[in-house]
């Protein structure tokens, strides 16, 4: 079953066409709605936590800017950090993976001891570790989400490169003296990436739980940026006068979240049923 | 009819380290949890300090001058070359020396030991993370198997949307959510966890009510999930095949033979998500404003206290590594394939 | 006539989709009577056999007719009561005691639990230790205390056999219960189901794709061909005188240990689940056929008071005329060898131990020859074989080609010796990329050993699927879409992509169906012959050996214990070991002559 045909099979899936759909509607909103935005995110416009009226929909915030415009603006920051910081974990994870994995020399426990270590460290702890001493701001986000996904992508990228070296077809290739690179490139790599990019959509989701928590808590994007979740932790005094600060960022994440966990969960499900679909009776 | 059994083992002839096979396993593991720690706390260190200038100006402030700044290094024995101060950090912390709270220092212009300050936060992180654990397994495994026997009806697809809600929503979300919905709206319970200095959190025990909430309602999700996941491969498997074609109950299958295989794994998955709450009960101490050790960490963070962030992450890591340890000392001995000798 | 105490009638079997597996089978068994169920690959024998205890697999279901066992009607009660009736009636010897024991409960206990659950009044202890002692193992507290991995594939098999025994029953279907298990215990294991079927008075159904096997423990015979019985009446007279044409297939393919023979293969595919024809499932594949044979499907005809067969011209089915094998290529003189291994010491290297694969193995094979190396599991082949191909290093000792010593692995070896030495794996299902065509499966070792250009390669690619009788059309197809028997050609054709001068074949046959190893055991015998290979051919079928094999090299743990030109080893062996394994081995000619 080739991963294009499996993936378009999950949209039939009642959670996956939901899924798919929030998706889609969400990254519009992300990628064109600045371009809707009636004000300036950063420009304070009005007076402070007013409720919404005519001139501003969804009200103003704590210094008196523009809620609905922040809020257009305010989604590209986590999705684009996070799918850059997921983008990294898995290039580097897979190439430690399958130097890991086909190498019968000390490379093999070294890097996976070196593994070890990192995942012996609890995420947020390694953020604010890493916050503390390299300063809170972007690039160090993006650094260290990528290397809290690094070691367990590094395992089953090695996992799933031990189990297919010793198949017939990979060591016919070695028999006919092919090269190491060449083995990994064409052999095996083409054989373990459904595998190992079957959870890529809930990593993603992870990514931008984390980010948007440190964000939140006031390590990571700093204001005046327009970010959802900066935008709860700024907010969250007064939601009694005006709620809807909190309210509409806090819903769009969530939304967020769950539409692609929705959607990575049912492609997931579906390519791992396409396999399951060969055990027919004997 | 000539020799059919496989020739027994002469007890005498193995040697010593695998009769006790269990007991080496133990110490070579608690071994290696203790060389990781010592690891962890180096990277940790390195890790704090990468900008060591920083702590001297976060604890001068605004008064920073350079005078002041190095009569500052000075006194907090900056100047000493780094695998020094690692040293003396650690084994300053191995006797009970948490060292000096740079913040504090600064607010009150007094050196202020950081064991003081967490003793009270410990307690109240403490009461916060075993509510949530005590509720959490039970719960996960009891809905897990449910939803593994019922796999594919409805009542399994309700289960696993729900749980796969849950498990979207970042804390701080459902958090402030629950907030929003619970305190402010219906007024019913407490947003935020004060307690009156000098008392503990058992006299106001509501207050534990929406934290442990919003800590179950992701984690909760994703145990129940993976012991469920778990469970039906095992109800997949020909050795439960075989039972049901011996024609023992379902319920003896389940309980009897299905669920022993699947309780080594559901160990696992219950440590990875125990680990997974230290994560959780920071953020979600945050948003409630909990006096727990979490919420203080993160203000350590964000003043740039070095000493504070090294040792109260170190007391975490330990709390981390140990969870580690025991969960695969504990899968060791429910899985008979790993503890027996071959 | 005593009771019977199994009837199946007319019994029908379909996917939830509505696709029919099994159709319109009906027979019936007495105590103390073996039934062997014989069909290959999607004839539908396990899917009948789990249906005599109500039982169907995910997706499956009973459409249709009757299963009694002992006067009790199986078919149509519910779960709960079928529970109770299992065990006590009818009980289930699976096909991989290793992965049907579970893990987690002590052997003692998976048999003693069925008692507590079939028959709680009886006297745990002593039925248990009673019911190990029927079936050869031992009954002390200490081994009844191991789990199933502390027990050898024997034992394991042994305790499943057991359980299946504790309670009593009238019939046990045995499915497939020798695979996997080496050739000596098999046999062991075949003589004591004897012994208890007669003590017992036991019905015995044996499920089997192995007609050797079944031969010498079975009084009935039913043959199953895509979901129907085809054949079925007293064994020794089926085996002798097949009257359906797939039964004289099936039977003229299966090799035999001790007669070296000419396999005959049945050409075509066997018929997937949803590709069957109108009219008889077989008529593609069959010689007799005639025009009725395509438009209508024949019934289930007695022939004879207990003998039935599915074909309408089954009066026309030939004798068995095994064909004598044509004699070893006749040499020009001596020749000197193409492949040489000499002093030969390989060792697996574990965390704590080390095995050793082979002790100093030295042989030599000439040009066109075919080498058999056999032994049993864990004798060394296999790594020999790695050796051979430059997969595994040596300890100690060298390979050599035409004179020139080779380097250990394949990476330090010249092109030429690469290109010379080729090999074919045993899993058909691995040993194909299978996210590679068919076409660039075949082209790759042209391109790389031979240097030909991309287009020189696929238009080698055309030559070679038509050597190895594969349509040319399968070149642009990805290998799950093949049988595995096809995927076994591709993989043949591969090899022969480099022009080699050996070929080593690690149990390439071991997978398959017997109809299609003959296939391919004739196939090899052609591209022998066409172009004059040498082969090493690793093994441990003595009957495979038999039908292609020029000289023989034994193994037994990894030590050379005997080697000498086929015949002779085969029918007067000197070592002790061959004389075992030459034994043990089932055969259809030793049970020939009526009883």
């Amino acid at each position: 079953m080739t991963a294009l045909a499996a993936r378009l099979r999950f949209a039939r899936t009642g959670s996956g066409r939901f899924g798919l759909a929030a998706c889609f509607l969400l990254l519009a909103l992300i990628l064109i709605g600045p371009l809707f935005a009636p004000h300036d995110p950063a420009g304070i416009v009005g007076s402070p936590l007013q409720r919404p009226d005519a001139n501003f929909l969804l009200g103003t915030d704590s210094l008196g800017r523009d809620v609905l415009s922040r809020v257009l603006w305010g989604g590209r920051s986590i999705v684009g950090l996070a799918a850059l910081a997921t983008g990294l974990a898995y290039v580097v994870g897979i190439a430690i993976g399958l130097v890991a994995g086909y190498s019968r020399t000390l490379v093999d426990p070294l890097l996976m001891r070196a593994m070890d270590v990192i995942l012996a460290f609890p995420p947020l702890l390694f953020l604010l570790v890493l916050a503390t001493g390299a300063g809170q701001n972007v690039d160090v986000l993006v650094f260290g989400v990528a290397t809290v996904h690094v070691p367990s992508i590094a395992r089953i990228v090695r996992a799933a490169t031990q189990e297919t070296a010793v198949r017939g077809y990979v060591e016919a290739s070695v028999a006919r003296g092919e090269r190491v690179h060449a083995v990994l490139r064409h052999e095996i790599l083409p054989n373990i990436l459904g595998t190992v990019l079957a959870d890529a959509g809930i990593r993603l989701t992870g990514s931008i739980i984390i980010i948007a928590s440190v964000n939140f808590l006031g390590l990571g994007l700093q204001p005046p940026a327009a970010d959802w979740a900066l935008m709860i932790a700024e907010n969250r005094g007064g939601t009694t006068l005006q709620p809807w600060a909190v309210a509409a960022p806090a819903f769009l994440i969530a939304f967020l979240t769950v539409a692609v966990n929705l959607v990575a969960d049912a492609v997931a499900r579906s390519l791992g049923r396409s396999t399951a679909q060969k055990r027919v009776a004997r | 009819m000539t020799e059919l059994a496989a020739p027994e083992l002469a007890l005498a002839d193995v040697p010593r380290r695998r009769r006790h096979p269990f007991a080496f396993f133990v110490l070579r593991r608690v071994a290696a949890g203790l060389a990781t720690l010592f690891v962890v706390s180096i990277l940790l260190f390195v890790g704090t300090n990468v900008l060591p200038g920083d702590v001297a100006s976060a604890v001068l402030g605004r008064d920073s001058t350079p005078a002041g700044l190095a009569a500052i290094r000075r006194e907090l024995h900056l100047n000493r070359p780094a695998p020094e101060r690692y040293w003396s950090w650690l084994s300053g912390f191995v006797q009970g020396n948490l060292g000096s709270s740079v913040a504090g220092q600064a607010v009150s212009g007094q050196p202020t030991p950081i064991s003081g300050l967490i003793s009270d936060r410990i307690k109240n992180t403490a009461v916060l993370a075993l509510f949530t654990v005590v509720l959490l397994v039970p719960l996960s495994i009891g809905f897990g198997v449910f939803a593994a026997t019922r796999a594919g009806r409805s009542v399994d697809h309700a289960i696993t949307t729900t749980s796969l809600v849950a498990i979207s929503l970042p804390e701080f979300v459902t958090g402030t959510l629950l907030i929003l919905l619970v305190s402010q709206w219906l007024g019913l319970l407490p947003g935020v966890s004060l307690i009156p200095i000098g008392e503990t959190v058992f006299s106001h025990l509501s207050i534990l009510v929406l934290p442990v909430l919003t800590l179950l309602a992701a984690s909760l999700a994703q145990t129940v999930r993976m012991v469920r996941a778990g469970m039906v491969e095992v109800l997949r498997s020909d050795y439960v095949e075989w039972a049901r074609l011996s024609g023992h109950r379902e319920r003896d299958v389940v309980l009897r033979y299905a669920l022993r295989n699947a309780l080594g794994p559901t160990v696992q998955v219950i440590a990875l998500n125990i680990q997974w709450l230290v994560g959780g009960i920071v953020v979600t101490e945050y948003v409630f404003g909990y006096p727990g050790l979490g919420q203080a960490l993160v203000q350590a963070v964000s003043a740039r206290d070095v000493p504070y962030v090294q040792s109260v992450g170190l007391l975490i890591a330990i709390v981390y590594i140990s969870l580690n340890v025991i969960a695969d000392l504990l899968v060791v001995l429910l899985v008979p394939k790993l503890r027996t000798a071959q | 006539m005593s009771d019977v105490v199994l009837v199946v009638e007319d019994l029908q079997m379909e996917l939830f989709s509505g696709e029919p597996i099994v159709e319109d089978v009906s027979f019936q068994l007495e105590p103390g009577k073996v039934l062997g169920l014989v069909g290959e690959s999607g004839s539908g024998k396990t899917t009948t056999a789990l249906a005599l205890l109500g039982y169907t697999r995910p997706g499956v279901r009973i459409a249709g007719g009757t299963v009694t066992v002992c006067g009790r009607t199986l078919t149509g009660r519910p779960e709960r009561e079928l529970r109770r009736l299992r065990g006590q009636l009818i009980a289930y010897v699976p096909q991989d005691p290793a992965s049907s024991l579970n893990p987690s409960v002590r052997v003692g206990d998976q048999v003693g639990d069925l008692l507590r659950r079939h028959a709680p009044d009886r006297d745990l202890d002593r039925e248990v230790a009673r019911t190990l002692e029927l079936v050869q193992l031992p009954s002390s507290r200490e081994f009844r205390r191991r789990f199933p991995h502390q027990l050898s594939g024997g034992q394991q098999q042994r305790i499943a056999i057991a359980a299946a025994l504790v309670c009593r029953p009238a019939v046990v279907v045995l499915d497939e219960p020798t695979t996997g298990l080496d050739v000596v215990t098999q046999s062991h294991l075949l003589e004591e189901i004897g012994l208890l079927r007669q003590e017992m008075e036991l019905a015995i159904v044996y499920v089997s794709h192995d007609l050797a096997v079944v031969a010498s423990l079975a009084d009935q015979i039913a043959v199953m061909y895509a979901g129907r019985i085809v054949e079925e009446g007293q064994a020794a007279g089926v085996l002798a005188a097949p009257r359906h044409p797939y039964t004289w297939g099936l039977l003229s393919s299966v090799p035999d240990p001790h007669e070296p023979r000419r396999l005959r293969s049945i050409p075509g595919v066997a018929v997937g689940v949803g590709d069957r024809p109108d009219g008889c499932a077989f008529a593609p594949r069959c010689p007799q056929r005639v025009g009725v044979c395509v438009q209508a499907m024949p019934t289930l005809d007695r022939i004879q008071p207990d003998w039935r067969v599915r074909c309408f011209e089954w009066h026309r089915t030939p004798t068995l005329a095994p064909e004598a094998r044509t004699a070893a290529r006749l040499s020009a003189g001596p020749m000197p060898p193409v492949l040489g291994v000499e002093g030969l010491r390989a060792e697996h290297r574990g965390r704590d131990s080390t095995t050793v694969a082979a002790r100093d193995v030295s042989f030599a094979i000439s040009p066109g020859e075919c080498l058999a190396l056999v032994g049993e599991s864990g004798s060394g082949k296999t790594t020999i074989a790695r050796c051979i191909a430059g997969l595994h290093a040596p300890t100690r000792g060298r390979i050599v080609l035409d004179g020139t010593p080779l380097a250990p692995l394949a990476g330090r070896r010249p092109r030429e010796a690469r290109r010379r030495i080729q090999i074919v794996f045993q899993n058909p299902n691995d040993s194909l990329n299978p996210r590679h065509l068919v076409a660039d499966t075949i082209a790759r070792p042209a391109r790389v050993l031979r240097k030909l250009s991309r287009k020189e390669a696929q238009h080698a690619v055309g030559e070679l699927l038509e050597r190895v009788r594969l349509p040319a059309g399968l070149a642009k197809r990805f290998p799950s879409e093949l049988s595995g028997g096809e995927r076994q050609r591709v993989a043949i054709a591969r090899a022969l992509a480099a022009h080699p001068d050996l070929v080593v074949c690690d149990e390439i046959t071991s997978a398959l169906d017997v109809s299609v190893q003959a296939a391919v055991l004739e196939l090899l015998a052609t591209l022998r012959a066409e172009l004059g290979l040498a082969l090493l051919f690793i093994t441990h079928d003595l009957g495979v050996v038999a039908s292609i094999a020029d000289r023989v090299l034994v193994l037994e743990d990894g030590l050379l214990c005997e080697e000498g030109p086929v015949g002779p080893l085969l029918s007067r062996p000197q070592h002790e070991y061959t004389r075992r394994l030459v034994a043990a081995a089932p055969s259809l000619t030793e049970l020939r002559a009526p009883v």
